[in-house]
């Protein structure tokens, strides 16, 4: 035959904890430290019980609409709790848990779902990116940011979050084969959550795994159970060190399922049925981690009580002191439109006036 | 102080920014090696190295998306479109993030990228390489749109873009880039991104218009001047923010006005100036305000791209139907 094969790749997936809980070794050493164990998940049931009154917000109008995050939280959780703080983060928007394990405060992520542009203005991360609303177009930022650490010769990792419908769009493409060409410090995480709307993943790409598009852009791919979160933070703490001492971009596929709508203005029962979904609830990440710790005994009722009454408590002030938050004056939408405000701006603004 | 042409203007700015800003970076297509297709980035590759100067893959919104990103890191990149027609593809980007970086995030991020390209037609160029898409751009709040016409003008006007703190979009008319050449001296010296700037001084009618058309319009009042009529001719320049005032205080002595562009008439941004004359500039108008552009078609291939732009005849007629007023 004149011909020969000239390339194969293979991608693996990641796993340390089964869908029941049970530890499928062998484990990271972190898998041990108890203190952390604890830590991711109180972190998730947070991001559970800030989605849920986020949720409760918009049905009541005192919210805009809402990308909750329930059953994915071990995605941003994971790659959080594995990013340093001088890494930067560029989000979607399902990315609250990423987030808010970065220390953007639960008050900003419900002033800017709640309409204001302060919740943007972390006080926090200040370099990481706000929320991306169109979809993949923030992932050529991720490159840029790489590239100025590659440029400064920083040991620092842009860190980008995008759904499993971002991997169809150009953007997504055109960022990866940059990052390929100048082998940036980028770790691109897909949160594969299955659903783009009412789009299925069937529906979104034929390719086998969405992992598998970085090896046509010459740079590493890989799938991640991204219902477990030890596994996620393992994978991306690995692609991230191998970024920070210039081993180059990496592409993780997180799997993991949307157990609720789109947005709240969204009603998936047009388009799945409670018969698809149901089953993935016997994967989601928070009851697995408690699983988990609870067969390593590093777990216990009261420890329980106690993390659902903290991230109670917690969102409950959040949401007060959201409330709480006169919206600005009109004008001051003028305030960051340029750094010094031109004329014909600043006379709109005096005609505004300063209600 | 040596003559050069616009794009050579182009060329000392780029070099003469690399040089006084370590965080200024250029990056685009085949600008490295090949010093860009028109030759604006020549030497610059050689001069400050593969970490100051990068060529990129072909790929546009990449080229603006990864400026987005250097930008908010503190670098200031300057990207090359190798057309104008190809930075549609840049149109997310700069909308949905350049423009709005700083306002999204409350002056926490900003966005000082330039997004530099060649613009226009009057070159024989193939398909999609004669675009004046300025309008698209001009509707943008946060953007800066900058519109050169000579080499001392294309000089100071990018060194003032790079400078800025906030997105410019800057286009270079093709068919300028070797069509005059002037003396430019490298002082590192910038002019303003808010004034247009008045090219001749005249009382009886102002032409206005930028990029391409500013040597028809300066043409045109040669020959006006020749028929006893002295013509003010105003290059806009910079398009957003526009410096309405400059123009209505010209019409306030003028009384008549043709407004003159490549692009297409209709939404084009020619309309906005039209309107200022409408409103603040009414009562100073003798004539209705004339508009001297490209036809609403789709821009026609080389053959017949001449008459698809403004030519002086064009502009000439324009002003002789507005001097009849009155």
């Amino acid at each position: 035959m004149p011909t020969e094969p000239v390339a194969r790749f293979q991608i693996e997936l990641t796993r340390f904890v089964a869908a029941d809980g049970a530890a499928l070794p062998p484990l990271p050493d972190f898998a041990t430290d108890e203190k952390l164990l604890a830590t991711l998940y109180r972190a998730m049931v947070f991001v559970r019980a800030f989605d849920a009154k986020a949720v409760a917000l918009q049905r009541t109008g005192r919210l805009g609409t809402y990308a909750s995050s329930l059953g994915q939280e071990a995605v941003g959780t994971g790659a959080a709790s594995a990013m340093r703080p001088e890494d930067v983060l560029l989000p979607s928007f399902r990315d609250q848990a990423a987030m808010l394990g970065r220390g953007v405060t639960p008050l900003e992520m419900l002033l800017y779902w709640g309409g204001d542009e302060r919740g943007s203005d972390f006080a926090g991360p200040r370099q990481d990116f706000p929320i991306s609303v169109p979809v993949a177009s923030h992932i050529p930022h991720a490159a840029g940011v790489a590239l100025a650490f590659k440029l400064r010769h920083e040991k620092r990792v842009a860190l980008c979050i995008f759904g499993d419908g971002a991997t169809s769009k150009g953007d997504f493409y055109e960022a990866l084969n940059m990052a390929g060409v100048w082998q940036l410090p980028l770790v691109m995480l897909i949160n594969n959550n299955q659903w783009a709307i009412s789009v299925p993943r069937s529906t979104q790409s034929a390719a086998q795994t969405l992992a598998q598009k970085a090896i046509a852009a010459g740079i590493p791919g890989e799938q991640v159970d991204g219902n477990d979160v030890i596994a996620v933070r393992d994978r991306v703490g690995k692609a991230l060190d191998k970024a920070r001492t210039g081993g180059g971009p990496t592409l993780i596929e997180a799997l993991t399922y949307r157990l609720g709508d789109h947005t709240t203005s969204d009603d998936a029962r047009r388009y799945r049925d409670d018969a698809t979904v149901s089953p993935h609830w016997h994967e989601e990440p928070i009851a697995r981690l408690r699983q988990f710790m609870l067969a390593q005994g590093a777990w216990s009722r009261e420890r329980e009580e106690a993390a659902l009454a903290d991230a109670a408590t917690a969102v409950d002030s959040a949401m007060e002191e959201y409330l709480a938050t006169p919206k600005r004056p009109a004008a001051s939408m003028f305030d960051h439109l340029f750094a010094t405000l031109p004329p014909g701006q600043a006379s709109q603004r005096t005609e505004l006036g300063d209600a | 102080m040596p003559d050069v042409t616009l794009v050579q203007a182009i060329d000392l700015a780029l070099g003469r920014a690399l040089a006084d800003d370590p965080t200024v970076v250029l990056l685009g297509e085949d600008i490295g090696t090949d010093g860009g297709v028109f030759r604006a980035t020549d030497g610059l590759l050689a001069r400050y190295g593969a970490e100051r100067v990068l060529d990129t893959p072909l790929a546009e919104a990449g080229i603006a998306g990864v400026s987005i990103g250097l930008a908010a890191q503190g670098f200031r990149p300057v990207a090359e479109i190798q057309f104008m027609a190809f930075a549609y593809a840049c149109l997310d980007q700069m909308i949905n993030h350049a423009a709005r970086l700083r306002t999204r995030t409350q002056g926490r991020l900003t966005c000082p990228i330039v997004l530099r390209m060649p613009c226009g037609g009057g070159i024989h160029a193939p398909e999609h390489h004669s675009e004046s898409g300025e309008a698209c751009f001009t509707n943008v709040p946060g953007l800066r749109v900058v519109i050169p016409s000579s080499p001392a003008r294309a000089y100071g006007l990018l060194l003032a873009a790079i400078r800025d703190p906030d997105p410019v979009l800057f286009l270079e008319p093709a068919r300028l880039y070797r069509s005059q050449r002037e003396a430019v001296e490298d002082t590192g010296i910038a002019l303003p991104l808010d004034r247009c700037i008045v090219l001749r001084e005249g009382a009886d009618i102002a032409l206005v218009g930028w990029g391409g058309v500013v040597p028809d319009m300066l043409a045109a009042a040669r020959v006006l001047a020749d028929q006893g009529t002295e013509a003010e001719v105003i290059d806009v320049a910079t398009l957003v923010p526009l410096d309405a005032d400059t123009i209505l205080a010209s019409v306030a002595k003028t009384g008549r006005c043709v407004v003159c562009h490549e692009a297409a008439l209709t939404g084009g941004f020619g309309a906005e100036i039209a309107a200022r004359l409408a409103g603040p500039g009414l009562l100073s108008l003798l004539a209705p305000v004339e508009r001297v552009t490209g036809y609403d078609t789709v821009l026609p291939l080389p053959r017949l791209e001449e008459a698809h732009r403004p030519s002086v005849a064009r502009i000439l007629a324009a002003a002789h139907r507005a001097l009849a007023h009155g």
